[in-house]
């Protein structure tokens, strides 16, 4: 009996080690070196993202292109003295794993700065953890508008956090540019609204959702899905029965996917609309065919199309990354570059080297910084939230996004 | 329109999805009292067995009249080998152990063979295109059956029989039944239990392969952690329908599947619930349905044939 336990001990601890040495890949998957760019310091610049799991594609190209511009600075030797390094942790899009990561970097006193996170969710159980340790924060991806802007952003805006940035455009304006261009370019009156109820996806379709009401569109009926799950047909039947002529999701592409391919299924041929979360190849991958037609905003306008994009392309391409940079690449090497114009700033005011308190300058000096990103003019207003208010309507078109539209909304 | 049928056929296939995965589950819980939670994995490896012979194997472009029974064999294999492995090194070392033991290590081994897809399976980061059925859908009256669904409608049924014969007629079948009734005495009586075991552990797996790659041709897509929540689900219907018995686990399948189809569809209309009608909602009901029937009947639904478990 004694061996008996022995035995089933062992066992625990072997299936135990094998679930670690998993993580532990993972792991050496996340951290990247940015190359040793000759002595001085070291400023490590935190990335936190879905690294894994079905947001992985994005968060990937976060991660990436992070490092990208991290190599870039330590190439030109942006900052004097000083070398970038990156260090990604992977959240999962999980809010609880978000904070944990939060706290990691917090007490890595190299940590001057984070990118991320990609979910509104985790950003929004980050926020107080940086902003204690006056750590800056820059997301390239969040849109939730009250992160920036409180819970009561509709009436009165106040200022969340000071540490916390993003150089995403908020779905304050996502979603009523989507609604817009569903009401007057596309011309469909008739709406089911359906969302995954997380921050992103219940507040991009309740901007959608009123805008499209105040321009004269109807609301036949609307859904919450759980994003646990792949199997939407009941939902799907319900839009087919609803007469709606156009459906708009909330959410992200690993549910839009499927919920595009199974309402068209059900025999309604009628456009799915979404936000930036669905922006991306991987979505048309899982809709198949049915795809084509679908519609989705994103912030900025297309990074292909930008000239001050193309070196970052090019860039992206020339240092061999796996993954593809995704929808948020040049948001991604923005929101790094800020924290590296803001450190440089920093070093500048304190003669050439970093002060003690250095985090709470950096914080301080990301409200100033200006300059001309990937995406076009990088600057912050009195909330945090990006100057640059640029979205753009995408569509499906033969098993790519092409872009349609570009502009803003002005309420 | 009325929208009943169609909801009912959504509820139907969804359930015989659980139903295939829920056997396993109750095969492995009526002989050796395990709940093997790595079989919802077990059933994920299958469809990326299938993946793999269409992608890897065969040519490209083979008709899917051609690919798909082997697709199935492939996913048969895989499967079988995953779980009489899991069998072998996992849980073989831990018979006669604490019950928690066994548990804790399928919970391991769970997490460990989704780590092991999503690290060395090609690409299989995120979800993976499925191969899919040509040929529109077909309308019955109201019905609409999309291809993809009439290969989980022969299936699950076919298989259901195939298993009801071996365990009822076979001398294997039998031997699983004394097995399950009491495997000391079985095992005086001359069958060979750690034979049975695995038998039984290999059947599990051979469902588990096909509803794998009824999911695969259902969704279109397949990814590593597709098997947590549908083995949760399946481990569900195994208990709705009387954990330990195989015609329960078909039936319990099928009943949570409408469950949940039917909330989704109509809670929303009964006034004042109009808040706890959506999809978010339909897992709290099924779950509602869940502790009522265990309530009434703590066996689970067809719970009082304890000789058929097995």
């Amino acid at each position: 009996m004694r061996q008996r336990s022995l035995i089933a001990i062992t066992a625990a601890l072997a299936a135990g080690a094998l679930t670690l040495t998993a993580c532990g890949s993972r792991d050496d998957d996340g951290g990247s070196d940015s190359g040793n760019g000759g002595g001085g310091t070291t400023v490590v610049i935190g990335v936190d993202a879905p690294l894994t799991g079905d947001l992985s594609a994005l968060g990937l190209g976060i991660k990436n292109s992070a490092d990208l511009a991290a190599k870039t600075a330590n190439k030109e030797k942006t900052v004097d003295g000083i070398t970038f390094k990156v260090e990604a942790l992977d959240d999962q899009g999980q809010p609880s794993v978000g904070q944990q990561n939060a706290s990691s970097f917090v007490a890595n006193k190299d940590v001057l700065g984070v990118v991320g996170p990609l979910n509104s969710s985790v950003g929004e159980s980050m926020q107080k953890v940086f902003d204690t340790a006056k750590l800056v924060e820059v997301s390239p991806a969040n849109t939730g508008p009250s992160l920036t802007q409180g819970p009561d952003w509709r009436n009165k805006k106040v200022r969340q956090y000071k540490s916390y940035f993003r150089t995403a455009t908020t779905d304050a304006i996502q979603g009523p540019f989507a609604a817009q261009y569903v009401y007057n370019d596309a011309k469909k009156k008739k709406v089911f609204v359906i969302d995954d109820k997380k921050t992103y996806g219940a507040g991009l379709a309740g901007t959608f959702t009123e805008e499209f009401k105040k321009l004269g569109g109807q609301v036949v009926g609307t859904e919450h899905i759980n994003p646990d799950t792949k199997d939407f047909s009941s939902v799907a039947t319900k839009v087919k029965n609803s007469g709606a002529d156009v459906v708009y999701y909330g959410g992200e592409y690993p549910q839009a996917g499927p919920l595009s391919k199974q309402i068209k299924e059900a025999g309604a041929k009628i456009p799915l609309v979404g936000g930036d979360g669905i922006k991306d190849d991987t979505f048309i991958k899982l809709a198949g065919a049915a795809s084509n037609g679908d519609l989705a905003t994103s912030v900025g306008a297309p990074v292909e199309t930008l000239p001050s994009a193309k070196k970052f392309v090019a860039d992206y391409k020339t240092e061999g990354y796996k993954e593809d940079y995704a929808a948020y690449g040049g948001y991604s090497y923005d929101s790094a570059w800020a924290i590296i114009e803001a450190v440089k700033k920093v070093v500048a005011d304190n003669g050439g080297k970093l002060p003690d308190d250095a985090r709470a300058k950096v914080t301080e000096a990301m409200q100033n910084v200006s300059f001309d990103g990937v995406t076009g003019k990088v600057s912050f207003d009195e909330f945090g939230d990006a100057t640059n208010k640029q979205l753009t309507v995408y569509s499906v078109e033969g098993g790519t996004f092409k872009a349609v539209k570009s502009g803003t909304y002005t309420g | 329109m009325n929208e009943l049928p169609q909801q009912l056929v959504n509820g139907l296939l969804l359930g015989s999805m659980y139903g295939l995965v829920a056997i396993g589950y109750t095969m492995v819980y009526g002989i050796v009292q395990l709940i093997n939670f790595a079989h919802g994995e077990i059933f994920m490896t299958g469809a990326f067995g299938a993946l793999t012979v269409y992608m890897y194997i065969l040519p490209d472009g083979t008709s899917m009249l051609i690919a798909l029974p082997l697709m199935l064999l492939g996913a048969v294999i895989v499967s079988v080998i995953v779980a009489v492995g899991a069998e072998r090194f996992a849980y073989r070392p831990l018979r006669g152990a604490p019950r928690l033991a066994p548990l804790i290590t399928a919970i391991g081994l769970s997490l460990a063979l989704q780590q092991a897809v999503w690290a060395w399976y090609p690409d299989a980061k995120s979800a993976r295109p499925f191969p899919q059925i040509d040929g529109g859908p077909f309308h019955l009256g109201d019905v609409t059956i999309q291809t993809g669904d009439i290969f989980l409608l022969i299936a699950a049924p076919v298989s259901m029989a195939l298993l009801g014969y071996f365990v009822m007629r076979t001398r294997t079948g039998r031997g699983m039944q004394a097995t399950a009734q009491d495997p000391d005495t079985a095992k005086l009586m001359g069958v060979n239990t750690d034979r049975i075991i695995v038998i039984a552990f290999a059947l599990g797996a051979v469902f588990a392969a096909v509803g794998g790659v009824a999911y695969g041709l259902k969704y279109g897509q397949i990814e590593f952690k597709m098997g947590f929540i549908l083995g949760l689900k399946a481990f569900t219907a195994a208990v709705l329908g009387g954990i330990g018995n195989i015609y329960g686990a078909m039936i319990g399948g099928v009943v949570l599947g409408v469950a949940e189809t039917l909330a989704t569809a109509y809670i929303a209309d009964i006034p004042g619930l109009d808040k706890f009608g959506s999809q978010s909602w339909a897992d709290v009901w099924a779950f509602i349905l869940l502790i009522l029937v265990l309530l009434f009947r703590p066996q689970g639904l067809l719970g009082e044939r304890v000789a058929d478990r097995a």
